[in-house]
């Protein structure tokens, strides 16, 4: 069965929060109506999004790493936030795997936001129905755009290339071979939500050298002098000494 | 979790309703097998019923405020296969309109025996219908109870005590309302609620307690190295991804200061069994219907705040995600 998916790339990120704009700039114009913002101009501004990105520092100065961390719905295989709702408004489509929420049927009872453990789902202000990421499920089937446009709002603006869209159970799409390849990780998997959005961890290019590859006595880099001869009594290895 | 306000007075209210209905229905079955003397049907019953109808009505309009869009409140009768708000949502109009039943078949008279049992124990219309409103009363209970009790990821939430708890409470508060009821009526059923009353709120603080301590103990099985999927003992976040609040940071805390939440759950202990047990004891001793209000008055201010301790001890695994709140 299919299920669309994001792969968000944890060592390309940036944390430049084009995809946060480009989504609400995408979604606030789509077909669940926009997005509220309540007091934009004024003090304790509070806005619904679909994607925000969070960041933390890992470990302690000097040994700290920044890590920016986007996060939405995850589509989650297996989602909680379906079964518990009382009007049948929260789905999940069978075709792809979205899950979405009817605005026509949400009574905006927040239970589905209760039992969804990542916080994907905000209630809108306005509208008072419940609002959460559909993976622009208005985009990436609209044929009157460029079919290399067919993608989510945020993996569009992506300038990093950290966002990865496409079907997590094809097993040769990209998606599906970055997991793989790339150790694509879920999270919270302690909920067995199964979420179908992954995350691929931050990498580092390192090599170990063990000290004895470094002092050992055929060190490549002793042959770069002209080493003294050894006494005759002495043991030798073949290019060790020069002659 | 935030404490709804609306859901507070929903469950308190229903819950007091639900065991008034089941005290006086109690009261009844005694009567038939002639355990207890038997009560005026249009004086007792009929009015015991009414007001177990004003506070499951009360409960139910304090329900719409919860819902951002009231209006569609009917389609959440749909999904009673998989949501346990579903079902409460069909099983409280059900159990209301099963004890507006019993109470018009004691207001109207027309309560016709249907069988006897052993030549002697008459067996008639109310009866069978309280049978049926004191079933659906207790799957009110349970729907209620599971609403919280069905969400594994709020681990305070997640265990049979919650049903436990909130079927106690409702029995608790309602059999203190019943017997503020009889007193006032001057029944010799009196007696028999408050003893009830205090059992069951002597019950219900044991079954409390067992709860806190559970809530104390947990681990909670999320951590901020399973929400971000880094493994390292020290992650400290720097942004929230929005620089004032949002759903997330209003939706999931209770926003109360940690002197506020302890002060709450100390004055739900004592408010809630002590005081009431006192009052009753002395109600019991000086047979004055006002100290039985006092006790369910207490009682019941005490559950409001039980019941915002309830959501404010509920910890959400996405908080997580919102370390500096």
């Amino acid at each position: 069965m299919k299920q669309l998916a994001l792969v968000i790339d944890l060592n390309v990120c940036v944390g430049c929060h084009a995809c946060v704009t480009s989504c609400k700039e995408w979604n606030t114009s789509g077909t669940a109506g926009f997005m509220a913002d309540k007091n934009p101009f004024h003090k304790d501004p509070v806005g619904t999004f679909f994607n925000r990105v969070q960041t933390f520092e890992v470990g302690q100065f000097p040994e700290t790493e920044t890590v920016h961390f986007p996060k939405s719905c995850l589509h989650c295989e297996d989602p909680p936030c379906v079964p518990v709702c009382p009007t049948g408004a929260s789905y999940k489509r069978e075709s792809d795997g979205i899950v979405l929420v009817d605005s026509e049927k949400c009574i905006g009872c927040n239970y589905c936001s209760w039992a969804c453990p990542y916080g994907a789902r905000e209630l809108d202000e306005n509208q008072k129905i419940m609002k959460k990421c559909t993976l622009c499920v208005d985009r990436i089937y609209d044929e009157s755009l460029p079919e290399n446009e067919r993608k989510p709002a945020c993996v569009m603006a992506c300038p990093a290339d950290a966002r990865l869209f496409g079907d997590v159970n094809d097993p040769d799409s990209d998606v599906s071979v970055a997991i793989r390849e790339r150790a694509g990780y879920q999270l919270m998997p302690e909920w067995a939500t199964k979420p179908a959005n992954h995350y691929l961890p931050r990498r580092k290019a390192s090599i170990t050298i063990h000290e004895d590859e470094l002092v050992r006595s055929d060190n490549p880099l002793k042959k770069e002098h002209k080493l003294p001869m050894p006494d005759d009594d002495d043991q030798t290895f073949d290019d060790v000494t020069s002659w | 979790m935030r404490p709804a306000i609306s859901i507070i007075f929903l469950t308190t209210l229903i819950g007091a309703g639900q065991g008034l209905f089941l005290a006086l229905y109690t009261g009844q079955v005694y009567s038939t097998f002639k355990v207890l003397p038997i009560q005026d049907p249009l004086q007792f019953y009929a009015l015991g019923s009414l007001f177990a109808l004003g506070l499951l009505g009360l409960g139910l309009f304090s329900s719409f405020f919860h819902l951002g869009r009231p209006e569609r409140a009917w389609r959440a009768a749909s999904q009673w296969r998989t949501s346990w708000m579903s079902r409460e949502v069909i099983v409280l109009p059900a159990f209301m309109a099963s004890v507006a039943a019993w109470g018009l078949i004691h207001f109207s008279g027309w309560n016709p025996t249907l069988f006897v049992i052993r030549d002697a124990f008459n067996v008639d219309l109310a009866l069978v219908t309280g049978a049926v409103a004191t079933v659906l009363c207790f799957a009110l209970f349970l729907c209620t109870g599971m609403i919280y009790a069905c969400m594994k990821m709020l681990q305070e939430w997640a265990t049979p005590l919650t049903v436990v708890n909130y079927t106690l409470f409702g029995c608790a508060s309602g059999f203190t309302l019943a017997t503020v009821f009889a007193a006032r009526q001057v029944s010799v059923q009196t007696e028999f609620f408050g003893g009830w009353a205090i059992v069951l709120t002597v019950m219900v603080l044991i079954t409390r307690i067992m709860s806190l301590v559970r809530n104390e103990r947990i681990r909670p099985k999320s951590t901020i190295q399973t929400a971000i999927g880094i493994r390292h003992s020290h992650i400290v976040q720097k942004a929230q991804g929005a620089m004032t609040g949002s759903f997330n940071t209003q939706e999931y805390f209770h926003g109360a200061s940690k002197r506020k939440y302890k002060n709450v759950k100390w004055a739900f202990l004592i408010l809630v069994f002590p005081v009431p047990l006192c009052l009753v004891l002395a109600g019991l001793a000086t047979n004055l219907w006002g100290l039985y209000l006092a006790a369910f008055l207490v009682q019941f201010a005490g559950l409001f705040m039980e019941r915002w301790f309830f959501f404010a001890q509920a910890n959400h695994p996405q908080n997580l995600y919102y370390q500096t709140v």
